[in-house]
């Protein structure tokens, strides 16, 4: 009886002090540091180059000179580059500030509203920009740009017929690639993968004197193309030939890591992303990659990740949710959110890893009903994609 | 005019350029984390507190803060600009309460990490005139500079908090302040009393390791089980109590902010008096006055527990109430514990299990436990797996 007792005292003391290893942690405080040379933040990974010396240069002018429409508008486009290569939303916010003069404007002029469009699109403000890109193109019918952010949108809502028309559009306002490039992306989503590729590469190869910007361009396009194709050996060289084209930006390494995953080989993602914890859709990556590993960051990484969505939340943003939804899929395992979140995201856009996180979900939470959209747009559209064509004949022998 | 002068293909390829950079671009949703603030504003009789998160890379953007220019922001470039932080910042926030604007000022500067790095903390407090009822916030900051920024507020009045998104589209908001009346605030600040000393387990273990050797008496032949209820209450009591006593002087004055010390040298000593602590059980250096022990300990125990209270901001009218509420809340916190502690091992006390393994086996343990912390806090690593 007092052996008894005493075994589940100790047991009390026991779990009194396992416990003790927990709480201490969990409540994150502000903190005085601890020297004045700890170094708190870091702002860049590399030196400050040219380019950087330039944004602060514009800065400075806009500065003094705000109303000067042909400096806002540079700086505003060299702000929306600065976000594409960072990843970093912050400068869509300084080149919408940029642009504040002629913002709120009933009529903006055309360059503003072409700007106002990419900004707009790039926060999933998918109407409101097709809306801007039309008052321009009435205005301006010849403006490249916006038959070619235009093709963009409506490709990204799965809108295959109007994007194609876009494209077209440009035949005879830019250069025979650039129009390529916009047709291929579209026509590739639409049965003609296999067309699309061989025109790609024919372009490529017409352009031996093409730009680091368009060889990544393109390459990139090819990549993904041969991902759905299920050319691995082909994806992967035209992934190698991106990289080596220049600087990779968050977006290529998203894509190439995307691949590495599903080809089994997590290391290669972890020494890629590394450096790239800070961009969400890129720790996302790393931390999947570190799950198939079992490596010991993973509990950390996804507390952060969950940290960034709950926050997102708050602020009421709606630009995560294919990321979110891969997120509660594939890292914390619970399909019924998974699946909310994907079918939510799947109204607004409507690219193929946006089918593919809906029926990953659909498949985990046994809801067959839910896949079915998805199934649909396959079909009608008559979508080639290996890693979809899989997912959907699961769904049908479930 | 330059430009004009090419024509065809030229204008074209550099047309195309441009709309290269943006196609890539348009295809790309792998944000960051956007711009946000984290603003909790608590408002008290006539009184408005505020703890404001931001980030040190938009207050770089702002108002430069990397004076070296290398990329990285140390404490010492961010102190070095507290003043013109508290400046830039209050000046885009206007809190008025009735219709009456709060002289809002900073007074305290800190760090913190969110989940996308540093953010400089800034403790402020306002008086407002008379008790508050109606609250208008009007939040400006980063607006100007980017439009996409929002301030994540929480509001906390009587215990019940609300949050508020400010964008620049709504940068003025209202809120209801029920008046407050001085015991709900008593009571708010025991409930955070109680709360801390039970999430605070390196206090309880500190004070478990000086009470596992109280049921005994250290006599000529060895440990030898305290004969009387009273004898072992007192020798409890006195452990207790000085602990108390010193842990409320350093409180206080930390919380009055006549002394402040590094978080971090605070948390390492706290682990490292658990570890003495226990370790005199294993190996006694000091056998009869453990009361001063626990006295000697509590005052660093005291900077943890007004290192809480500071977080959730003091009301400048309240201070002693919020003091004498906090510490109460500890004291009955630690008094559950202790009195669940006696009765257990009163009893237990006779057993040769207890001067066996909770005695020896428990101070081990609490020692094993409180030389990890001192290794996580002291050279900020992290080696318990949470």
């Amino acid at each position: 009886m007092r052996n008894r007792t005493s075994r589940s005292v100790l047991t009390i003391v026991i779990a009194l002090m396992a416990g003790g290893s927990l709480a201490p942690h969990s409540r994150a405080a502000p903190f005085v540091p601890q020297t004045g040379t700890e170094v708190l933040e870091r702002l860049r990974d590399r030196p400050l180059d040219a380019s950087a010396r330039e944004l602060r240069q514009l800065r400075a002018e806009l500065a003094r000179d705000p109303q000067n429409l042909a400096l806002a508008t540079r700086m505003a486009r060299r702000y929306i580059e600065e976000g594409r290569t960072q990843g970093d939303p912050r400068y869509l916010g300084y080149a919408q500030a940029a642009l504040r003069p002629w913002w709120a404007l009933p009529q903006p002029p055309t360059p503003v509203l072409v700007l106002r469009a990419t900004i707009r699109q790039s926060n999933h403000e998918f109407d409101a920009a097709l809306e801007d890109l039309a008052r321009v193109l009435k205005a301006a019918p010849n403006s490249g740009q916006a038959w070619l952010t235009r093709a963009t949108v409506l490709q990204v809502r799965g809108e295959y017929a109007e994007a194609a028309r876009s494209c077209e559009q440009l035949s005879r306002l830019a250069p025979e690639f650039v129009t390529a490039t916009c047709l291929a992306g579209v026509a590739s989503m639409t049965g003609q993968a296999e067309t699309s590729y061989r025109l790609l590469v024919r372009t490529l190869q017409s352009m031996p004197s093409a730009s680091p910007a368009e060889k990544v361009w393109i390459e990139t396009a090819l990549a993904e193309i041969a991902v759905r194709l299920g050319r691995q050996d082909a994806a992967e060289s035209h992934f190698k030939q991106a990289f080596k084209s220049s600087t990779p930006d968050p977006y290529l390494k998203g894509a190439y890591a995307d691949f590495l995953l599903d080809a089994g080989r997590p290391a290669e993602v972890v020494r890629l992303l590394a450096a790239d914890a800070r961009v969400d859709g890129l720790l996302l990556r790393l931390a999947l990659a570190e799950q198939a590993l079992g490596a010991s960051e993973l509990p950390a990484r996804v507390a952060n990740l969950q940290a960034r969505f709950d926050a997102a939340r708050a602020r009421g943003d709606r630009v995560h949710m294919r990321e979110e939804a891969r997120f509660y899929s594939e890292l914390r395992k619970q399909p019924a959110e998974a699946l909310r979140l994907a079918q939510a995201n799947w109204l607004v856009q409507k690219e193929p890893a946006d089918a593919r996180v809906l029926l990953e979900a659909a498949l985990a939470a046994s809801d067959r009903a839910a896949a079915q959209p998805v199934l649909d747009w396959m079909r009608e559209n008559k979508v080639e994609d290996a890693a979809l064509a899989r997912l959907a004949q699961r769904l049908q022998q479930s | 005019m330059h430009a004009s002068r090419h024509s065809g293909i030229g204008a074209l390829c550099s047309r195309a350029v441009a709309v290269i950079a943006f196609l890539l671009f348009s295809a790309a949703a792998l944000a960051h984390k956007p711009s946000d603030s984290y603003l909790s504003l608590t408002a008290q009789g006539s009184e408005v507190r505020g703890q404001w998160d931001i980030a040190l890379r938009d207050l770089d953007y702002a108002i430069g803060l990397d004076a070296d220019d290398d990329g990285a922001i140390t404490w010492d470039e961010l102190r070095a600009r507290e003043a013109d932080l508290a400046a830039y910042a209050l000046a885009r926030l206007r809190i008025s309460a009735d219709g009456k604007p709060c002289a809002l000022r900073s007074n305290a500067l800190l760090v913190d990490r969110h989940s996308d790095g540093a953010y400089a903390v800034m403790r402020f407090s306002g008086a407002c005139g008379e008790d508050i009822r109606k609250l208008s916030v009007d939040y400006r900051l980063f607006f100007d500079l980017d439009p996409q920024h929002r301030g994540l507020t929480s509001i906390t009045t009587g215990g019940t908090t609300r949050t508020a998104i400010f964008s620049p589209e709504r940068a003025t908001q209202q809120f209801d302040v029920g008046a407050e009346t001085p015991l709900r605030q008593l009571l708010a600040f025991v409930k955070e009393g109680v709360g801390h000393i039970w999430v605070g387990v390196d206090h309880l273990l500190f004070l478990l390791a000086l009470l596992l050797p109280a049921m005994f008496e250290r006599t000529a032949g060895g440990w030898k089980p305290v004969a009387r209820v009273r004898e072992a209450l007192w020798s409890v009591f006195k452990i207790v109590t000085s602990f108390t006593v010193a842990h409320s002087i350093t409180l206080s004055l930390a919380a009055l902010q006549v002394v402040s010390l590094p978080s971090r040298w605070v948390e390492t000593a706290i682990a490292a008096s658990v570890l003495l602590a226990a370790l005199n059980n294993l190996y006694p250096v000091v056998r009869r006055r453990l009361w001063l022990v626990a006295f000697i300990f509590g005052l660093i125990h005291g900077f943890g527990f007004a290192s809480v209270l500071l977080d959730m901001g003091l009301p400048r009218n309240a201070l002693v109430l919020s003091l004498f509420g906090f510490n109460l809340g500890v004291e009955l916190g630690q008094l559950v514990v202790v009195a669940f502690y006696f009765a257990i091992a009163y009893v237990l006390r006779v057993t040769r299990l207890y001067g066996r393994v909770v005695l020896s086996g428990g101070s081990a343990l609490i020692a094993l436990i409180a030389a990890v912390w001192m290794l996580e806090r002291g050279l900020d690593l992290k080696l318990f797996p949470f």
